[in-house]
């Protein structure tokens, strides 16, 4: 049986780890390499590393940093933030990335979606979408949630699978550190499309992750601060998960 | 020597980096006399199968292939080109199992639909073979994949997605597994040095 994936995502600045409340008052969790092998060894089924450098040097950085992720973790991570070009992509993936996120970048360039998917495959693109409620209606939002965009959520999120992305990672800034849950009824939409759709923002407890991977009927849950934190350690989320009849790997 | 076939498919880096970890010196190469000298052969591949199996044709490694007597095993799309067939462009492979390739429909018995492709952790069941010595039934494995293997006599593994696909093949010599036991934690760990530990 084909489990439901448990995701922590690593905010990276710099080559550190980070973690933004409402992508705001940024703190340091540990290092990223250490930090993604212990998840790993706790059952994570994946890791996402987003890289919110702002400088030139702080990229460079971090592609040593995959490099150095990919020669230590044993299971699949996908790496994210600022990619804006083939030759972005390709650089991740000569570094050791299994998969590689594109949010503004495909927003403002949607083309950039089909070039990467047919140079490296549909299974290496993530199209990583960020989205506020507006009147009632889902707004794309680029630049962390920042600027909202003309694009609507669903038909964005179909356009970008139509283009080769081969999944949709879906994060709703009205719910993104709030610890109030994912807006399931919005997911359970989403999970329409033919690629796998995972939640991203608002986890506060397992029984937020239970709903969406179940109601919301996500593929995957991927959280951060309730894993950096330790507020819900991953073995545990997992048994509780498992106590509700959601198939996981032990 | 271990020999990992470089035949310009891209990511041959999650293998080696796999191997490192292991602590087994390999070397990258798409040359059939180095290959024939080998004394373990791991054949990768991500991308198309058709244009996968012309790549391998370019450099006469389809011939090659076949005629080790080494243990060999094939990846993902690796082990698909170890097969008679691929649905994926249409392609003829080097014929070493048994089966054909085929995309995967993704129908329930139950009617719905699910996903293609099948990306995710799934459970390996019927294992056969040292290569899953010492792992129980129903460990969990990571695939990535639109195509898939049909069962036949040298299934050695199998998983089920809407329908029940080769897991893992054999014959003789020659394996070959759909998920990636270089992406698939301790797990997949113990597959490669089940492979490492295979007597020639």
């Amino acid at each position: 049986m084909l489990a439901k994936r448990i995701i922590p995502c690593l905010d990276i600045r710099d080559g550190q780890t980070v973690k933004g409340i409402h992508f705001e008052g940024l703190r340091q969790v540990g290092d990223p390499v250490e930090l993604g092998a212990k998840y790993a060894a706790e059952g994570a089924d994946e890791l996402v590393y987003l890289d919110i450098s702002a400088t030139h040097e702080g990229r460079r950085t971090f592609t040593d940093l995959v490099a150095r992720i990919a020669a230590r973790i044993d299971i699949p991570f996908t790496v994210g933030g600022g990619i804006a070009s083939v030759d972005d992509a390709g650089r991740l993936l000569d570094a050791g990335a299994d998969k590689i996120t594109l949010n503004s970048a495909a927003v403002r360039e949607p083309a950039l979606i089909d070039a990467i998917a047919s140079k490296y495959g549909s299974q290496f693109v993530v199209a990583a979408i960020d989205a506020r409620t507006v009147d009632g209606r889902w707004v794309v939002t680029t630049h962390g949630g920042r600027r909202p965009t003309e694009r609507e959520l669903f038909t964005w999120a179909r356009e970008a699978v139509e283009r080769g992305a081969g999944e949709i990672l879906f994060t709703s800034m009205d719910h993104d550190g709030t610890k109030n849950g994912y807006p399931c009824e919005t997911f359970a939409r989403l999970a329409e499309l033919p690629v796998p759709i995972i939640a991203s923002g608002g986890a506060g407890t397992a029984d937020h992750i239970a709903d969406v991977l179940t109601l919301g009927k996500a593929d995957a849950a991927l959280a951060a601060s309730i894993f950096h934190y330790n507020e819900i350690p991953i073995p545990v989320l997992k048994q509780e998960l498992k106590q509700r009849g959601i198939a996981v790997r032990l | 020597m271990i020999a990992v076939v470089d035949y310009a498919t891209g990511n041959l880096r999650s293998v080696a980096d796999a191997l490192h970890r292991a602590g087994a010196e390999f070397t990258l190469t798409a040359d059939p006399a180095l290959l024939r000298t080998a004394d373990r052969v791991i054949l990768p591949g991500v991308g198309e199968a058709s244009s996968a199996m012309a790549k391998l044709r370019e450099r006469g490694l389809d011939a090659v292939i076949p005629t080790l007597s080494c243990p060999v095993l094939g990846i993902c799309i690796g082990m698909q080109l170890m097969c008679l067939t691929s649905e994926e462009g249409d392609a003829r492979c080097m014929g070493i199992f048994p089966t054909h390739v085929r995309r995967l429909a993704g129908d329930t018995p139950e009617g719905g639909r699910l996903k293609v492709p099948h990306v995710g952790w799934n459970t390996i069941e019927g294992l056969q073979t040292p290569l899953f010595e010492g792992l129980p039934e129903e460990s969990f494995v990571y695939y990535v994949h639109s195509y898939a293997a049909e069962l036949c006599p040298a299934t050695i593994a199998t998983t089920r997605y809407g329908e029940a696909f080769s897991a893992a093949l054999a014959r003789d010599n020659f394996f070959g597994t759909q998920f990636h036991p270089e992406k698939s934690g301790p797990t997949g760990a113990r597959i490669i040095q089940n492979f490492l530990n295979l007597r020639p």
